[in-house]
């Protein structure tokens, strides 16, 4: 296959350039190479490289491709991001939203108010285009390079070949100056849901499709102020699909979607005019621009395993789910917050190889449940049999007059990180009366602290958070140093620090990983304890 | 007197709906007819009180 384009470039970032590796005459080695520059790619660079791991990311393309696709980038994402140094543009940039209205018919069924709990830096979700997400991204990776982080990305390089071995994998690369070959210790698979390298392996990817097609719209309204809300249509009486969404993104730019049936004439369907026929039902007298179209059907999938050896799957990739509930990238980001921390201890030689088993054991755990959600999600707007159908029309029903039927109204679910429950490095819960939301294995709520927030304060390493407690100031253990966050309630006026770390206990020490899940926690500081929690969240029990 | 309860009061209801769903799996419309009966006389069962139950059925009643 020639190397052309697959795609049209929103943002041309890294043009090919001929590297010394293609003229070595043998592979050149490197410690780890991230096949696929999509967000979970670019992420992933940035974690490692930040960390100081060598680190060489192949794209096919130039840069990132245009069309929106994901748009709704959740809470835990962007304060992943945050950790990178990258979420301030995508928080700039990106539209906020708390309103929402769904429709059934051509009646108001119910309008909701996100009201989200106040004492986070980051709100529940914004609203933002794909590409300016990736740009962001790519923007952060070059001011780390600036600093000195070992990141390089080779544009217009094209993996075709993998080639797995006990210690490492060797590649064969595509540029359009020929062939060339590298070895790699580890190779980090981001190339997507139609993953090359997956198939190339022989892997499975397995589970259900959804016999439906989507047609998006992104469209900038050049006349009416439209509210920043997200409108949701079952069976709406315009008639232009099963179901429709509107939704605003930044630049005046506003995601339609109609669900339009399974048996379709993609071609025929995204004609401009067959696409402004749907849209001007909907939006009768409304001056609009269609900015990018496309349908998608889509699949909720995982691999069976996410580790093969030397060769590791994240995003889209080892994991599919459909849109409904903006799990895609966000969980993808998940992935990559989860992997970057467990490769840079197994590179530098501070944690067994079998650390990386708990990738697979945590993000399919986590892929199971945004499966299941999107799943539910899908099955609610897309009924598949009769009775599923008036079911369906009857919660629509009785939510337009009744309360108790609104929680079962499901247009998807806001997209929330998992709860690591009884996996393999998840310690103990030793704090009588401390509350649920920050039990162990569970991602760090965040909390106002004057002028900042925790979750700036834990960083990206592991460390020894304290309320009213103490400890030692550092913590040597295995070849790692633990950094105490050293909190008193007072620290926090609103209460919320106390309310979502204390509850009715009077202290705390809480042993955090580099992802900011819980591992252990206990009422005082034990150094037993705590040097055994770090053991098994480092797998080297 | 008690009244019909109309405000949320299950727990987990994507759970919940999932397994109503399910349970329809495979059945004929005839089939899954009946089901609901079964279902609806087994919870009016459970509810008891005449008065709750008439409630019900008034709220139930009610569609344009
Ligand atoms: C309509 C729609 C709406 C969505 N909405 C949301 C949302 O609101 N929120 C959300 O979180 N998610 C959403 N998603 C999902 C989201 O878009 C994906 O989860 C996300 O793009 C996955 O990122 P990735 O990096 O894993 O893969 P991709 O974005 O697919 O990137 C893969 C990269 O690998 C490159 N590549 C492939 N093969 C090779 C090769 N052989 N050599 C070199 N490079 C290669 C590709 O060119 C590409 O750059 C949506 C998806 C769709 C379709």
């Amino acid at each position: 296959m020639p190397l052309d384009d697959r795609y049209q470039l929103a943002f041309r970032l890294y043009p090919y350039a001929r590297s010394a590796d293609q003229d070595a005459g043998h592979p050149v080695h490197h410690p780890v190479i991230v096949v696929g520059g999509g967000p979970i790619g670019l992420a992933m660079a940035l974690d490692l490289g930040r960390q100081g791991i060598p680190v060489l990311l192949l794209d096919d393309h130039e840069g990132v491709g245009q069309g929106s696709r994901a748009i709704c980038f959740a809470k835990r994402c962007l304060e992943i991001a945050d950790r990178y140094g990258a979420a301030g543009p995508m928080l700039d940039k990106g539209v906020v939203w708390k309103i929402g209205k769904v429709f059934h018919d051509d009646r108001q069924v119910f309008e909701f108010n996100l009201l989200p709990e106040a004492g986070h830096k980051f709100p529940a979700f914004i609203n933002l285009q794909q590409p300016y997400f990736e740009r962001f991204l790519f923007e952060q990776i070059e001011r780390e390079r600036a600093k000195g982080a070992p990141i390089e990305i080779r544009g217009r390089n094209r993996v075709e070949g993998v080639t797995p071995e006990a210690e490492g994998v060797t590649l064969d690369i595509l540029t359009p100056d020929g062939p060339y070959r590298l070895h790699a210790d580890w190779l980090i698979a981001c190339d997507g849901a139609g993953s090359p390298t997956r198939k190339r392996l022989g892997l499975d990817f397995e589970g259900r499709v959804f016999e439906d097609s989507f047609l998006i719209a992104d469209i900038r309204m050049t006349g009416e102020d439209f509210p920043t809300e997200r409108w949701f249509w079952f069976e709406p009486h315009f008639k232009s699909g099963a179901s429709a969404l509107l939704h605003r993104q930044p630049d005046g730019i506003w995601r339609v979607d109609f669900q339009i049936g399974w048996d379709v004439d993609r071609a025929e369907e995204l004609k401009e005019e067959n696409v402004r026929r749907r849209l001007d039902a909907m939006l009768p007298g409304v001056d609009y621009e269609i900015v990018w179209t496309s349908i998608y059907t889509f699949q909720c999938r995982r691999m069976r395993q996410f580790r093969h050896g030397r060769v590791i799957f994240a995003g889209d990739s080892a994991h599919q789910v459909s849109p409904f509930g903006a799990r895609g990238a966000n969980s993808g980001m998940q992935d990559v917050d989860n992997l970057g921390w467990k490769l840079g201890l197994v590179v530098r030689g501070r944690a067994p190889e079998r650390l990386l088993d708990s990738y697979h054991e945590e993000r399919a755990f986590g892929a199971d449940e945004n499966i299941l959600n999107s799943t539910r999600a899908t099955d609610f707007i897309t009924p598949k049999s009769t009775i599923s159908h008036v079911f369906r029309n009857a919660v629509l029903d009785l939510a337009e007059r009744h309360a108790f039927a609104r929680p079962l109204v499901n247009s998807g679910r806001l997209s929330v990180p998992c709860t690591y429950d009884g996996l393999s490095l998840t310690g103990e819960d030793a704090l009588p009366g401390a509350p649920d939301r920050s039990r162990p294995g569970s991602p760090c709520p965040d909390a106002p602290l004057g002028h900042g927030f925790l979750l700036e304060r834990l960083g990206g390493d592991f460390v020894l958070l304290t309320i009213d407690a103490d400890a030692p100031e550092t913590l040597e253990a295995d070849g790692l140093t633990i950094r105490r966050v050293a909190l008193k309630t007072a620290d926090d006026p609103t209460g919320a620090l106390a309310a979502r770390y204390l509850g009715t206990a009077t202290g705390a020490v809480y042993l955090i990983r580099p992802d900011q899940h819980v591992v252990a926690r206990w009422a005082r500081f034990d150094d037993a304890a705590t040097r055994a929690a770090l053991r098994r969240a480092c797998a080297r029990d | 007197m008690t009244d019909l309860i109309l405000t949320p009061n299950i727990a987990d209801p994507d759970g919940f709906y999932a397994a109503l769903i399910a349970a329809h799996d495979g059945l004929s419309d005839k089939e899954s007819a009946a089901m609901n009966a079964r279902l609806i006389l087994i919870l009016a069962n459970q509810v008891g009180d005449r008065e709750v139950l008439a409630q019900a059925l008034e709220a139930a009643k009610k569609s344009d």
